[in-house]
C-alpha cells in the first residue's frame, strides 16, 4: 500500500512590498492549494500618529496633516476636519466658500476615483486605462495648483471658509527646448480664461472620457471574468461590517451622506446616487463610474453658481480668520489679530463634536474633543477605508489568490488614512 | 435627518436605568453609560425598532489626564513669558478637571432612521475593562484592537485582542497622555551588528506653541469684529 503524501495548508506573506498591496500592507494568507482559507491583514506600517501629533499643535497646523491621510483625496480630508472645528466654534461659512468646497470635494472625488480606476485596472491587467486616467488627473491637479499653489497637499480649506477666492487666470505652459510654441499653444487653449472657465471646459470633455474608459472595460470579457461574482457582500453584512460609500452602495444600499445628512450646499444641488445590485467587484466598479458622471454634474452646477455670485470666501471674524495683508499694514487691531493667530491660534469652547462627510471612499469622520485650549485635546479620525480592510477576510475567503488582488483593489485602500 | 430632541426623549424614557446622563450639545446626543451597562444598552439600541442603530461607525477612547490643564498661565500677569522651544512641562502638580481618567467612546448610526448617537463610557484607571461589542457589530473588531493598542483598555469577549497599529514588540500605549510625543525608543541600522537596533531616544522633547486655555467667550460666534 502506498503512503499518501501529507498535505498541509501553506501560509505566506503578501506584501508589505507588493505593487498590488496598494501601499504597505502585510497580508498573511493561508491557502489550501490556490484557495484562500484565512487572510490576516497586518497594518500600521505607515502609522505616523497623526492624531497624537495634532494634540501638540494649534488647530490650523493640523490641516496640512489631513492632506497626508488619504493622499489621493486631499481636500475631502481637510473638509471633515474643518467641519468639526466649525461645529465646535459655531460659525457659519459664507455661501460662496460652501460652493467652492463642494466643487473641490467633487473634483477630489474624481481624482480619487480616477486613481482607483487606473490602479484597479492595472491590478487586473489592463494597462491602458491607467494612462488614460492619469491624463485627466493632470487637469484636476492643475486646478488644485491654481487655487492653492500645491498640486496635492493643498491645505486650502480653513475653518471659516477657504484660503482664498478662485483665481482669475490659469497658469500656462511655456515653450521650451522640448516643446515648441505650437505645442504649448495647443495645451494652453483651455487655459486662456479663469479657473472656472478651465473647470467648465474640463466638465465638457470629461463625460466623453468616461465613455472611453467604459469602452475599454464595461463589456470587456476578461474584465467581467475577473470581477463579476468576485468578493460579493450582502447588504446586511456590509452594514454590520461598517462599510460605507461605494462599498455599501455597491451592495444596493442607497446611503449617501450628501443626500441623507447634507452638509454645505449639497441639498441645493441635483445629483443621483447610483447603487449596485449584487455587491461584487463589478458592481462597485459600475457605482464608481456612475459617481464620476454625477460628480461632473455637481461640478457644473457649482461653476454656474460661482460665476454668477461673487462674494466673500472667508468669515469676517478675525478671532478665527487672519485679516488681509492690507489691513494688517494699516490697522493696529488687525496687526494684533494676525500676531495672536499666527503664534497662538484660536481657542475652541470646551466640548466635543463629530463631523462626517461623504468622502470618495465612504464616511470620513472627525471626532474632536476640546478642553478650551488652542490645540485639540483629542482628535480621532474615522477613516473610511479602515472597516473595509477589516472586512477583507470575509470577502476573499474561498476565492483564488489572484482574486485577492481584484478584491483588495476594489476596496479602494489607501494606507495613509488606514494607518494614520 | 431625525430630530435629536425626540431621540433624546425616546432613549431617556426607555433606558433611564442604564444611562447615567444624556446630553444634547451642538445637535449631537451623547449618552453617558456605566461600563457594566454598556453591552445591554448597546444591544437594545441596535434591536429596538424605532432606534435601530444598525451601524457602529467607530470605537475610540479619550485619556483625560491633562484635561483642562494649560502650559501657560494666562489669568494673571507674570514676569516670564513663554519662549519657543522650551522643555515639555509636566502636569503632575496639577489635577485634571475631568474624572475618571479614561473613557471609551462609541459612535452609532442608524441607516434606516437616519440618526446618530454617541456613547461615553467612563473607565477608572484601576479597572480598564469594558465589554466588547464585537458580537453586536462585527465592525467593532479592529477599532477595539486599536483602542487596546493605543490606550491599553481591555475589551472582554473580544475574539482577537492583538495590537494593530504599533510595531511588533512595541512597549507602552502611545496615545496615553503620559506617553511622550517623541516616544521612548528609536531604531537604526547597526552596520557592525548588521541588524536593526533599538535605542533610547536621543532628541529632547520641546514645546513650540504652548497650550493655552482662554475660557472667556471671545471666540464665540457673533462677536463684533475689529
Amino acid at each position: 500500500m502506498s503512503k499518501l503524501p501529507e498535505i498541509r495548508n501553506y501560509t505566506f506573506n503578501f506584501g508589505p512590498q507588493h505593487p498590488a498591496a496598494h501601499g504597505v500592507l502585510r497580508l498573511i494568507l493561508e491557502v489550501d492549494g490556490e484557495t484562500i482559507v484565512r487572510a490576516d491583514p497586518h497594518i500600521g506600517l505607515l502609522h505616523r500618529a497623526t492624531e497624537k501629533l495634532a494634540e501638540s499643535k494649534p488647530y490650523n497646523h493640523t490641516i496640512g496633516y489631513m492632506d497626508r491621510l488619504d493622499y489621493v483625496s486631499m481636500m475631502c480630508n481637510e473638509h471633515g476636519y474643518v467641519l468639526a472645528i466649525e461645529k465646535l466654534l459655531g460659525v457659519e461659512v459664507p455661501i460662496r466658500a460652501q460652493y467652492i468646497r463642494v466643487m473641490f470635494d467633487e473634483m477630489t472625488r474624481l481624482l480619487n476615483h480616477l486613481l482607483w480606476l487606473g490602479a484597479h485596472a492595472l491590478d487586473i491587467g489592463a494597462m491602458t486605462v491607467f494612462l488614460y486616467c492619469f491624463r485627466e488627473r493632470e487637469d484636476l491637479l492643475d486646478c488644485y495648483e491654481a487655487v492653492s499653489g500645491s498640486r496635492m497637499h493643498a491645505t486650502y480649506y480653513r475653518p471659516g471658509g477657504v484660503y482664498r477666492d478662485l483665481p482669475d487666470k490659469m497658469p500656462k505652459y511655456k515653450p521650451s527646448r522640448w516643446h515648441n510654441e505650437k505645442e504649448t499653444a495647443e495645451w494652453n487653449a483651455a487655459r486662456e480664461g479663469s479657473l472656472l472657465d478651465f473647470i467648465w471646459n474640463f466638465t465638457e470633455r470629461f463625460p466623453g472620457r468616461v465613455d472611453e474608459y467604459e469602452t475599454l472595460l464595461t463589456d470587456n470579457r476578461i474584465w467581467k471574468q475577473r470581477t463579476v461574482n468576485i468578493g460579493v457582500i450582502e447588504p446586511e453584512r456590509a452594514i454590520a461590517l461598517g462599510f460605507t460609500g461605494p462599498m455599501l452602495r455597491g451592495s444596493g444600499v442607497a446611503w449617501d451622506l450628501r443626500k441623507k445628512q447634507p452638509y454645505e450646499v449639497y441639498d441645493k444641488l441635483n445629483f443621483d446616487i447610483p447603487v449596485g445590485t449584487k455587491g461584487d467587484c463589478y458592481d462597485r466598479y459600475l457605482v464608481r463610474i456612475e459617481e464620476m458622471r454625477q460628480s461632473n454634474r455637481i461640478i457644473r452646477q457649482c461653476v454656474e453658481w460661482l460665476r454668477k455670485n461673487p462674494g466673500e470666501v472667508m468669515i469676517d471674524n478675525h478671532k478665527i480668520a487672519p485679516p488681509t495683508r492690507v489691513d494688517m499694514k494699516e490697522k493696529m487691531e488687525s496687526m494684533i489679530h494676525h500676531f495672536k493667530l499666527m503664534t497662538e491660534g484660536y481657542c475652541l469652547p470646551p466640548g466635543e463634536a463629530y463631523a462626517a462627510i461623504e468622502h470618495p471612499k465612504g464616511e470620513f469622520g472627525v471626532y474632536l474633543v476640546s478642553d478650551g485650549a488652542n490645540k485639540p485635546y483629542r482628535l480621532k479620525i474615522r477613516p473610511a477605508g479602515f472597516p473595509h480592510l477589516a472586512g477583507l477576510e470575509e470577502l476573499v475567503k474561498g476565492h483564488m489568490i489572484a482574486d485577492v488582488v481584484a478584491v483588495l483593489s476594489s476596496l479602494d485602500i489607501v494606507f495613509g488614512e488606514i494607518d494614520r | 435627518m431625525a430630530d435629536v430632541t425626540t431621540l433624546h426623549a425616546v432613549i431617556t424614557q426607555r433606558f433611564s436605568p442604564l444611562i447615567k446622563n444624556a446630553v444634547i450639545a451642538i445637535n449631537e446626543l451623547t449618552l453617558e453609560v456605566p461600563p457594566e451597562h454598556l453591552h445591554e444598552l448597546a444591544k437594545a439600541l441596535r434591536d429596538v425598532k424605532e432606534l435601530e442603530f444598525n451601524m457602529l461607525i467607530d470605537v475610540t477612547a479619550v485619556d483625560y489626564l491633562h484635561y483642562g490643564l494649560s502650559e501657560w498661565e494666562t489669568e494673571s500677569a507674570t514676569s516670564s513669558g513663554f519662549s519657543r522651544g522650551v522643555e515639555a512641562s509636566n502636569f503632575t502638580t496639577k489635577k485634571s478637571t475631568h474624572q475618571p481618567r479614561f473613557a471609551t467612546v462609541y459612535h452609532l448610526l442608524s441607516l434606516t432612521q437616519n440618526h446618530r448617537v454617541r456613547l461615553h463610557v467612563p473607565l477608572e484607571e484601576s479597572k480598564l475593562m469594558v465589554a466588547s461589542v464585537v458580537d453586536l457589530w462585527p465592525s467593532a473588531n479592529w477599532p477595539e484592537r486599536e483602542v487596546f493598542d493605543l490606550f491599553g483598555i481591555m475589551f472582554t469577549g473580544h475574539p482577537d485582542l492583538r495590537r494593530i497599529l504599533t510595531d511588533y514588540g512595541f512597549i507602552g500605549h502611545p496615545f496615553r497622555k503620559d506617553f511622550p510625543l517623541i516616544g521612548n525608543v528609536e531604531v537604526r541600522y547597526d552596520a557592525t551588528l548588521s541588524r536593526v537596533v533599538y535605542e533610547p531616544v536621543s532628541i529632547e522633547p520641546r514645546i513650540l506653541e504652548p497650550k493655552v486655555i482662554r475660557d472667556d467667550t471671545r471666540y464665540a460666534a457673533g462677536e463684533p469684529n475689529a
